[in-house]
């Protein structure tokens, strides 16, 4: 089916290596997702599992077959692309269907699952336009059927949300994840956006600089991050992180605690801040915190209609359990 | 950005245009130079014998050349001034908002795709003429004496007809960079307040300069070969007077016979070019990074 | 842009433009409406600009005497001729250095380049005598190849500079799509392409239509042109106003249609995609 092994790969674009000898396993089924900054290389990545680039070192197995040296068409993969990549000359239909083309696949077969495909997709009623006359999730959904129809033993994702407004994206997100439900076969998704990672994934590869830096489960990530990167990088608003006297009374180098970590007053606590920029969703409240003398900003989450405003000056108490301490080298201890 | 594969099948689909380049670049490159070398005149077969550096001497010693180089700087130069000043007049005036702007595009570029020996026989026969030329009619209908344009000025007369060959190909490019001027631009200048003049000293210009340069680079890589004019309208007469080097080798070798001498004159040209070619590369090189 | 432009203005502008534009013109105006006119017509002083007895004669004339359609026929075998072998050379080299480009393809195509500098007049001599020995003078084929090489670069640079505009990612999804280099030129590149490659074979057959040096230099009756054909014309019967007028209108007419429908492709043609 669809197991993945890399195995000490390493990439170098001439003397520049952009991935270190790197181990990483996916199970069969399961739903990963590469995220990290841009340039950190997990686009890079997914094009070596891909085979639209060779690595410079180490092996690349599918289902335990070596599959290092195999061209592309080769691998069983399908792809999906940061632009959708459809052939602008075809229609819907013979998008899908060019795979299969390809393949060589008797033409009733074909039909057969560019008809599921396209009922599965809503995509019935466009399959003969041009990708031009689509809207961009239309478009979105044709890549997709066009990599379902194959049937591979793992989907690749490249950041395929990135060209949708906010408003389709989370639909498409949805769409995406109950297709991994109900098709159960191994997808790796690359994405900079951490609230995909979040809430996508089995597994959430974070990668700086072609390193690893951890490897886990959503919830995993979140509450034990590895190092202050992880710490940083998972969870929105950004996990404030503090460093000099108010770490060393916890005996580390730089503290994190998380804005929803964070209980506010307007009488007592433990630290004293003024409010600056107050952002009110409704459901929540970020107020931006100064002045406390620990860092630049402390950001907090509070209920939607705490009474509080610009300029209030206001107590915060970080919950003690909720800590996390970060030693020099800004690796968790535990 | 590739896989091995891919990039050893590009190799293999690149060669047959590298390859036979190379040929059309080193095989009659390396002959020219041999046949410099040489006393080979195609009247006297059998005769051929090297000679050194003689053909090139004599070729230096010859007046013609000195009049053949400084007709070939003349109407490149000529030719370009005309062109370029003319096209950046012309492109204004096309940009403002006119009725019927595509037609008067359309009439414009037109005589860019008349093939040269038809434009320089049409000038020299139906207008140039001095007995039955239309200019000549025009004189004689507002009482002056006809003027024989190419015995009389058979240099210049060469350069008009070049240059209304070239206008249209400066106008068409320039034109067409005016137009990607971001309006936007022109408006925050007008806001401030430059006045038109100022707008387009300071905007227009500047924004003009890389496609005044594309355009200067180019049509000298034309102009220094310009041929079929000059066969067709002058023979390079009267004397040499519009004889320019291209016309020159060609006239040693083919109508003199003397492969030699013509050599010696086609390395020249081709040293001549390459000066011009350097500065051509540059620029296009720069812009391929843009 | 949304301002209005008061009518005198336009006016204005109007009458300068189509001014220029006409003079511009006048010549192949005046060409083509000569051509309708007898022979003593043309010469006549003053002359008439509309008002004359419109007349087909000279057109038969031209092509009974000098055979015309037979150099027409010259040109259209070796202008699109030298284009479609140039694009068969072109088509692969311009996808290896667009969509595979290595550290020197930068320096390839400037190379490609600068053999288009080489003035022809260099290679004029060393060429006219391979041709006379291996039997190519005077022939079809022989210019064919000629034009074909001395096209070559600018086939290569305007196919780069359209390929280039087309998003790699579409061939590396035809590559896991399971196509072959194959395929993917025949069935994805190539038909994305075709607005690039039509534009790139127009310029380049009126590049080569209207070539005037090679096509001078190689022939003498037999595969001669329409560029050679008119220059025959270059005396005494030059004098015959109307005829010259109708075998030079029948030279400029097709390439000055084709022209005129390929104005913009011309500019980034031309500039090497300098300038769009």
């Amino acid at each position: 089916m669809g197991r993945i092994t890399l195995d000490k790969v390493t990439k170098k674009f001439g003397d520049v290596e952009v991935i270190p000898p790197l181990d990483l396993t996916i199970e069969d089924g399961e739903f990963v997702v590469f995220v990290g900054p841009s340039g950190c290389g997990k686009s890079t990545l997914l094009r070596l599992i891909a085979g639209l680039e060779d690595v410079s070192g180490g092996e690349i197995r599918i289902d335990g077959k070596p599959a290092t040296d195999l061209p592309p068409a080769k691998r069983g993969l399908a792809m999906v692309f940061q632009s959708y990549a459809l052939y602008p000359h075809m229609s819907v239909r013979k998008n899908i269907a060019f795979p299969m083309k390809m393949a060589g696949m008797p033409e009733d077969e074909q039909k057969r699952r560019i008809d599921n495909a396209a009922r599965a997709l809503n995509l019935t009623d466009y399959l003969d336009r041009r990708p031009g006359q689509l809207s961009g999730g239309q478009r979105q959904r044709v890549a997709i059927g066009r990599a379902i129809v194959r049937e591979p033993a793992a989907f690749l994702f490249d950041e395929p949300l990135s060209n949708l407004d906010a408003a389709l994206r989370v639909g498409m997100r949805m769409e995406i994840s109950e297709l991994h439900k109900k098709l159960d076969t191994t997808m790796i998704y690359v994405t900079h956006d951490q609230v995909e990672a979040m809430t996508m994934a089995d597994k959430i590869v974070v990668l700086r600089a072609g390193n690893i830096e951890q490897v886990g489960s959503p919830l995993e990530l979140y509450r034990n991050p590895r190092n202050t990167f992880v710490a940083g990088f998972i969870g929105s608003p950004k996990m404030n992180l503090i460093d000099g006297a108010e770490a060393k009374k916890h005996s580390a180098e730089t503290i994190g605690v998380r804005p929803e970590h964070i209980d506010v007053s307007p009488s007592e606590g433990t630290w004293k801040g003024r409010i600056g920029v107050a952002e009110h969703l409704g459901s929540d409240t970020f107020f931006h915190v100064h002045d406390t003398g620990l860092a630049e900003t402390i950001t907090i989450r509070a209920g939607g209609e705490v009474g509080l405003h610009h300029g209030d000056t206001v107590f915060l108490t970080p919950q003690a359990d909720k800590l996390h301490r970060f030693d020099g080298q800004g690796l968790r201890i535990a | 950005m590739a896989t091995q594969h891919s990039r050893s099948a590009a190799r293999i689909m690149i060669s047959p245009a590298v390859v036979l380049l190379l040929a059309w670049m080193i095989v009659p490159l390396a002959l020219t130079i041999y046949f410099s070398l040489l006393r080979y005149n195609l009247l006297m077969p059998g005769t051929e014998r090297f000679v050194g550096l003689l053909n090139y001497k004599l070729f230096f010693n010859n007046p013609a050349f000195f009049t053949a180089l400084i007709n070939t700087l003349l109407l490149v130069g000529g030719v370009l001034i005309i062109t370029v000043v003319g096209g950046i007049l012309l492109a204004i005036l096309l940009d403002q908002p006119i009725w019927g702007q595509g037609i008067v595009r359309i009439l414009v570029i037109a005589p860019f795709f008349v093939m040269p020996t038809v434009s320089a026989l049409v000038w020299k026969n139906m207008f140039m003429n001095p007995v039955s030329g239309l200019f000549a009619e025009f004189s004689k209908a507002v009482g002056l004496a006809p003027f024989d344009f190419l015995s009389q000025a058979p240099l210049a007369s060469i350069i008009g007809i070049v240059s209304w060959q070239w206008l249209p190909f400066a106008t068409l490019i320039l034109l067409t960079a005016i137009q990607s001027l971001d309006s936007e631009q022109m408006e925050a200048a007008e806001m401030d307040g430059a006045s038109a003049l100022s707008r387009f000293w300071y905007i227009t210009l500047p924004h003009l300069s890389r496609a005044i340069t594309v355009v200067i680079l180019i049509q000298t890589i034309f102009l220094l070969s310009v041929f079929a004019e000059i066969l067709v309208t002058t023979n390079g007469g009267p004397g040499n007077a519009s004889t320019n080097l291209t016309y020159l080798v060609y006239a040693r070798s083919l109508l003199n016979f003397d492969v030699g001498g013509g050599s010696a004159g086609g390395v020249v040209a081709i040293i001549l070019a390459n000066i011009v070619a350097i500065f051509l590369m540059r620029m296009i090189g720069k812009n391929l990074d843009a | 842009m949304a301002r209005a432009v008061s009518t005198r203005r336009k006016i204005g502008f109007t009458i300068a433009a189509w001014a220029v534009g006409l003079a511009i013109f006048f010549p192949i105006l005046w060409t083509i409406l000569t051509s309708f006119k007898t022979e003593a017509e043309a010469i006549s002083s003053p002359p008439s600009f509309l008002f004359f007895d419109w007349t087909l004669e000279n057109y038969t004339t031209v092509q009974e005497r000098s055979n015309y359609f037979r150099h027409f026929w010259n040109s259209v075998v070796i202008s699109l001729g030298s284009t479609v072998l140039g694009l068969i050379i072109a088509i692969p080299a311009a996808w290896s250095m667009a969509f595979v480009p290595g550290k020197r393809t930068k320096d390839v195509l400037m190379w490609m380049l600068s053999t288009k500098m080489l003035p022809p007049v260099g290679v004029l001599i060393p060429i006219y005598l391979i041709f006379r020995d291996v039997g190519l003078l005077d022939t079809k084929t022989g210019l064919v190849i000629v034009l074909t090489l001395i096209n070559l670069p600018i086939i290569v640079w305007m196919l780069y500079t359209y390929f280039k505009e087309i998003p790699g990612e579409i061939l590396e999804a035809a590559r896991m799509d399971g196509a072959t280099l194959r395929d993917e030129i025949i069935h994805v590149l190539t038909p994305m392409a075709v607005p690039g490659i039509a534009s790139t074979l127009l310029l380049n057959v009126i590049l080569a239509w209207n070539e005037a040096f090679w096509t001078l230099n190689l022939t003498a009756a037999k595969a001669a042109p329409l560029t050679a054909f008119i220059a025959s014309y270059s005396s005494p019967e030059g004098l015959f106003y109307a005829k010259l007028s109708a075998a030079s209108t029948m030279a400029i007419a097709p390439i000055l249609i084709l022209g005129w429908f390929s104005q913009k492709q011309l500019v980034r043609g031309l500039t090497f995609g300098a300038v769009k």
